[in-house]
């Protein structure tokens, strides 16, 4: 028996070992079904979906292909609009009141029919949640008070919109292609409402489905949201409810995948369709395999580093000159960003109206160590930097971190997660910080305020800007700039006073604006019509379809 | 580098003077080397331990000469003309990194950080964990209660976790890595010490010198501590591979030591991205860690076997 | 019977019940303590953390205007005592309160990632003791040999490498070039919804509804990671082995039962063996607890969707309420893990009870 006792030891070690290789020794041929299109891309970013309280990237996305609006971005001339929900439009002779005329027999998903009282619905709930991109409907002089008479239905396929000023059109449409003017099924979200006492913050009694809707649907897109589990997955199942044409997939998913390598791996091996946050090594290797393809689209970001303006050093004009011809642009673009970004210094992307593009900055030590020397500083000083901990940031700020020690700078680099040196950068407590900037919304307006208006640079000051939270007192001429250019209803003027806003900015300015990020995606052979669009929101998957 | 110089004058006189180890010392130091003697001869029996011996002793040296070893410089790199270059090639030993940096440089100079780690934490741990044991133990009643009660609740938090709150808390950077890997790796020295303190606490001696009117507190420092030292340095020495894998799994997820400094861990971390096509940016100092706490491994465990042949077996 | 020794009968009684209610009540402290000691910390942490985490509810786009309103009914303002009580007072209850990353209570999240952690922590504790115990028996009774070395040599090196390090380098090879595994993950997505697990264990699921693909699948994500493991926890569980096997084999009763005659074989697995194997089941059991904390680093590198992935995502995020929620259970598992290993020592072991 003792005899047997060991054997059994024996026999059951060989049998484990023996197992482990018969199941793991078969080669994998891992294929994703014909019908679904699944996508690996870092959505950790996302913390709620519901487009009227959602303003992150990721989300953007999602909510553009399962939710509609009145206008939608036009893809082959991004300074204009074309109808989604809406047929037709006009603007009265004031300038002030914008009639929309709804396309006929719009259902949505849940089988509700969509009717102009959905959309004043959705305008209020934005209104009066008052989340984070509510701002792009107020500006225009909303307030819970006032929603229900400004933004309404005249007739079931009727929705009036009447704003405060005579803004330019454009960019009043511009602001109505922000998901934030999603059109929800009122009748779902009334089904789901929750009661709330109402307070000096928050006056109303219900949460106008705020709830619910971060992680339920209540949308008309080509696609329905089926679940979405944070840091894992989001489903999106096709809507046959949809008035355009029907998206040829039945099922999109979207894999959390943080890193570069393991998106290619996969999608090397065919475990997914799409990879979406290639590293310029891995988009080489992608693009050089035969068996995938590459796309790539410039996109409204821009990465930039900024010097607080509370700091002694980095207050001096010649310092922040100086910081400019302290970046190794030519070395940064050739490796670090290839293929994943161009060399920009202007804070208006490509493609938006208004653009400058130009890039005057070069390396130059020397012209930089003359800079210092002019400011009193010739034997350099020490600084930090708040960097997150994701690339290619980390990869740009060790290369400048290089190039500034060449003029005597001597760079410390503070690691963190993004909310941590996020929440640095919002209390005003960096020396200098590095990242990106999206813009909120596809008009000219959304960068040119961030970067030039700082009406309050008292640390109690309430307009938050990127200005703002460099403590950098912007010229007053500027703003006023920034502000006028807003009600030029002339497009060709307003572009030129956005040009020289930038070139100021360019000059004399505690920014320094590195690249432009092109967003790049590889995929699968298999797949068809893949593209990305010139915004976060306009990343359309209803149009493509797999062999 | 003071730490270091100490520590090897410390391992040099026991090696000499092999005739004065006699069965009959005549005085205390005799004694107390005769002793180590015949320890070092358990010791360097064991052929494993002298290579881990070796192998420490490899390190400190080139952290004392990381300067004249390296052949670059580690921190400042060729970022346009020589990145991601593999092993042997345009002079780079072990190839360069996404920033154009020498690996074997970054290698070299990486190991003060390590030996810089290592050292802190057990000065900063096992103190801490030696008075809480020895208060704890010599005192007994609610001291003792509340003081493991203290411990207990930092041995039932995951280790990494706690170290990884520590360092969120604080913010990134090697002293704070350095901190919270001490902070949390104090409690089961507290619990030796303590063990060790009861074994000693009702002896006879400890009664003679209490009846000689010693303080408590004296009796404590004087007395029973060092009673606990020998097992304590044991465990120190074996936890030290673990303290290096702490702070290398705190480089690997961003918390350690921040760039350009050339930590082990940080760099398996930044090399990762280039696993599939440049293997080398993070296999290599992924060799570095895993030779280095080998080392410890292997010196600790034969310290304890020198130390204490009961546990050997026999 | 007379009536002393009745009350001395009672007396004894009344002391028993006594004992017995004084280490139900130490039992009761040290856990209630214990408790306390996490919430303070994790409390402390979440405070301290240069994190605000109205960032975390937000996002960074948010006007000044909704961060201050958020920050108030989140109640961040109220004095740091009262905080800290409202936080006692729902952990007691149970409630964790809603994780702010991924807006689900607690609960429910940790209900969904625990049995992930869990079935890689088993899985890898079994292969760790199938492996490590014959080969630590095999050290032990080869002393000195090349056997006995290699077996110390492969321990040493399980407790020095690092594991994350590892973790990629078998990624490496194991799917990148040999594709012998399945991506990192637990299942496949194209499983993902043609398969309802029940107790969450999905090898134990797939195998009971027997969908062998599944199964299959499943298998070829687990193997890598609970491989890895399993190595770490072999490295231990041999080691201890072979010093328990040691003191075995040098006690009087083996030399007895050679002079009996028995066979060597009977003597290792039937005699040294069972009497190591009380100690042994301590150690497993701790390598266990060991594995479940310790699957931080691998659960990251494999993507593995556990708990130690969620307190890493939520702890990057200053959500404090599943950071705690995590630990607790952690700290839990580990503190009933001592308690009830402590315990099998005492019932399983002769000389402990004894005394």
């Amino acid at each position: 028996m003792m005899h047997s006792l060991n054997k059994h030891v024996r026999m059951l070690t060989a049998g484990a070992a023996l197992s482990l290789i018969l199941m793991a020794g078969a080669p994998a041929f891992a294929e994703t079904p014909a019908d679904t299109l699944v996508e690996g891309w870092a959505i950790d970013d996302i913390i709620t979906m519901d487009p009227g309280e959602a303003f992150e990237l990721s989300t953007a996305e999602v909510t553009a292909n399962t939710y509609n609006y009145l206008v939608r971005l036009d893809l082959n001339d991004t300074s204009k609009v074309v109808g989604d929900l809406a047929e037709s439009w006009t603007v009265s002779d004031d300038g002030l009141t914008y009639t929309f005329k709804l396309k006929p027999d719009l259902k949505f998903a849940s089988g509700n029919p969509v009717t102009a009282d959905d959309v004043a619905y959705s305008f209020e709930r934005v209104v009066k949640l008052d989340k984070s991109p509510a701002f792009i409907l107020t500006q225009f002089g909303l307030t819970g008070d006032n929603v229900t008479e400004k933004a309404k239905a005249t007739d079931a396929g009727t929705f009036t919109f009447t704003v405060d000023k005579a803004y330019a059109p454009s960019f009043v449409l511009n602001c109505l292609t922000a998901t934030v003017g999603a059109v929800v099924d009122k009748k779902l979200v009334l089904e789901h409402v929750a009661a709330v006492t109402p307070s000096d913050e928050y006056k109303y009694d219900n949460d106008f489905g705020n709830e619910w809707l971060k992680t339920g649907y209540a949308g008309s897109g080509a696609f329905k949201l089926r679940e979405w589990r944070a840091n894992e997955v989001v489903v999106m199942e096709r809507n046959d409810n949809y008035y355009g044409e029907k998206a040829p997939l039945a099922r999109v998913i979207y894999r959390h995948m943080k890193e570069s390598s393991g998106q290619r791996l996969a999608l090397e091996a065919g475990d997914i369709d799409v990879a979406r946050n290639l590293e310029p090594g891995d988009f080489d290797a992608v693009s050089k395999n035969t068996d995938l393809a590459t796309t790539n689209a410039p996109k409204g970001t821009v990465y930039y580093f900024s010097l607080n303006q509370k700091n002694a050093n980095l207050a001096k004009p010649e310092v922040a000159e100086a910081f400019k011809y302290l970046v190794d642009y030519d070395a940064i673009g050739s490796t670090l960003i290839k293929g994943i970004g161009d060399i920009h210094q202007t804070f208006l992307p490509k493609g938006v109206l208004g653009e400058l593009g130009e890039n005057p900055y070069k390396l130059d030590v020397a012209k930089a160590k003359e800079l210092l020397a002019k400011a009193g500083l010739a034997d350099g000083f020490s600084v930090t930097m708040d960097v997150r901990n994701t690339q290619p940031i980390t990869g740009v700020a060790e290369s400048i971190q290089q190039t500034l020690a060449q003029a005597n700078i001597k760079l410390e680099i503070i690691p963190g997660d993004g909310k941590q040196t996020l929440t640095k950068y919002r209390a005003r407590t960096h020396d200098i910080y590095i990242g990106q900037w999206g813009q909120d919304y596809f008009d000219p307006n959304s960068n040119a305020e961030t970067f030039t208006v700082n009406p309050d640079n008292s640390d109690e000051g309430k307009n938050k800007t990127l200005a703002w939270r460099n403590t950098w007192d912007v010229p007053k001429e500027w703003t006023e700039e920034s502000k006028a250019a807003l009600l030029e209803k002339d497009a060709t003027k307003r572009a030129e006073m956005y040009k020289d806003l930038q070139k100021k900015v360019l000059e004399k300015s505690p920014f320094v604006i590195v690249f432009q990020q092109t967003e790049v995606a590889g995929y699968r052979g298999k797949v068809k019509g893949f593209k990305l669009g010139p915004s976060f929101d306009t990343n359309y998957v209803f149009t493509v379809s797999k062999d | 580098m003071n730490e270091i110089r100490q520590a090897t004058s410390q391992s040099a006189p026991m090696t000499h003077r092999q005739w004065l180890m006699s069965d009959r010392p005549q005085s205390r130091l005799q004694a107390r080397l005769g002793r180590a003697y015949m320890t070092w001869q358990r010791f360097s029996a064991n052929r494993l331990a002298v290579a881990g011996l070796c192998i420490i002793l490899l390190l400190i040296l080139i952290a004392i000469f990381a300067d004249v070893l390296a052949p670059h410089s580690p921190v400042i790199g060729n970022l346009g003309g020589a990145r991601l270059l593999p092993p042997g090639s345009g002079g780079y030993l072990l190839g360069t990194d996404d920033q154009g940096r020498d690996i074997l440089s970054r290698l070299l100079h990486g190991s003060r950080l390590t030996l810089l780690v290592i050292v802190l934490v057990a000065i900063i741990a096992a103190p801490i964990g030696l008075l809480v044991g020895a208060i704890s133990g010599y005192a007994g009643g609610w001291v003792d209660a509340v003081l493991m009660r203290m411990t207990d609740i930092f041995l039932a938090f995951p280790k990494l976790v706690l170290a990884l709150a520590f360092v969120a808390a604080m913010g990134p950077g090697i002293e704070n890595a350095i901190l919270a890997i001490a902070i949390t790796s104090w409690p089961p020295y507290a619990r030796i010490a303590r063990a060790e303190t009861l074994s000693v606490r009702n002896s006879d001696y400890i009664a003679a010198v209490r009846l000689m009117g010693a303080s408590p507190f004296r009796i404590v420092l004087r007395h029973v501590m060092p009673m606990c030292v020998s097992s304590l340095i044991v465990r120190v020495t074996l936890d030290m591979a673990g303290i290096i894998l702490t702070a290398a799994g705190l480089g690997f997820l961003g918390l350690g030591a921040q760039p350009p400094l050339p930590e082990w861990g940080a760099m398996i971390a930044s090399g990762r991205r280039f696993i599939l096509d440049q293997w080398w940016v993070a296999t290599m100092p992924g060799i570095a860690i895993l030779i280095v706490s080998l080392g410890f491994n292997l010196l600790g465990d034969g310290l304890r076997d020198a130390l204490d042949p009961r546990e050997s077996g026999q | 019977m007379t009536i002393p020794e009745t009350t001395q009968l009672a007396g004894r009684k009344r002391a028993r019940a006594n004992n017995w209610a004084k280490s139900v009540l130490r039992f009761l402290v040290i856990i209630i303590t214990t408790y306390l000691g996490l919430l303070a910390v994790t409390f402390f942490i979440g405070r301290v953390i240069p994190i605000d985490p109205v960032l975390a509810v937000l996002g960074d786009r948010a006007p000044a205007h909704v961060v201050e309103r958020t920050r108030e009914l989140m109640g961040f303002n109220k004095p740091l005592y009262i905080q800290f009580f409202i936080y006692v007072r729902d952990a007691l209850t149970g409630n964790f309160g809603t994780s702010v990353l991924t807006t689900n209570p607690v609960m429910t999240d940790i209900r969904r990632v625990f049995p992930a952690t869990l079935e890689l922590a088993t899985f890898g504790t079994i292969i760790g003791s199938l492996f490590g115990v014959p080969l630590g028996v095999l050290a032990a009774v080869k002393r000195g040999s090349i056997a006995d070395q290699i077996v110390r040599v492969v321990g040493l090196v399980g407790y020095s490498v690092p594991i994350f390090w590892l973790a990629l380098l078998s990624l490496l090879l194991f799917y990148a070039k040999l594709r012998w595994v399945a991506y990192p993950g637990r299942i496949d997505i194209v499983y993902e919804y043609s398969f309802t697990p029940v107790t969450g264990l999905y090898l134990l699921d797939s195998f009971w509804q027997g969908q062998w693909d599944v199964f299959r699948d499943v298998f070829r994500h687990i193997i890598l990671p609970a491989g890895l493991l399993g190595y770490f926890s072999l490295a231990y569980i041999s080691r201890m082995t072979r010093s328990f096997m040691l003191n075995e084999l040098g006690q009087e009763y083996i030399v007895a039962a050679r002079a009996k005659g028995l066979s060597e074989t009977r003597i290792i697995w039937g005699h040294a063996l069972r009497n190591a194997a009380v100690p042994l089941v301590t150690v497993i059991a701790l390598s266990y607890a060991g594995l479940l904390e310790g699957s931080v680093l691998a659960e990251t590198v494999f993507a593995w969707p556990g708990l130690g992935l969620y307190i890493t995502n939520s702890l990057q995020n200053a959500d404090m309420n599943a950071v705690l929620g995590g630990t607790i259970v952690i700290g839990s598992v580990f503190i009933a893990i001592n308690i009830l290993s402590d315990l099998l020592y005492r019932t399983l072991d002769p000389r402990t009870r004894a005394r």
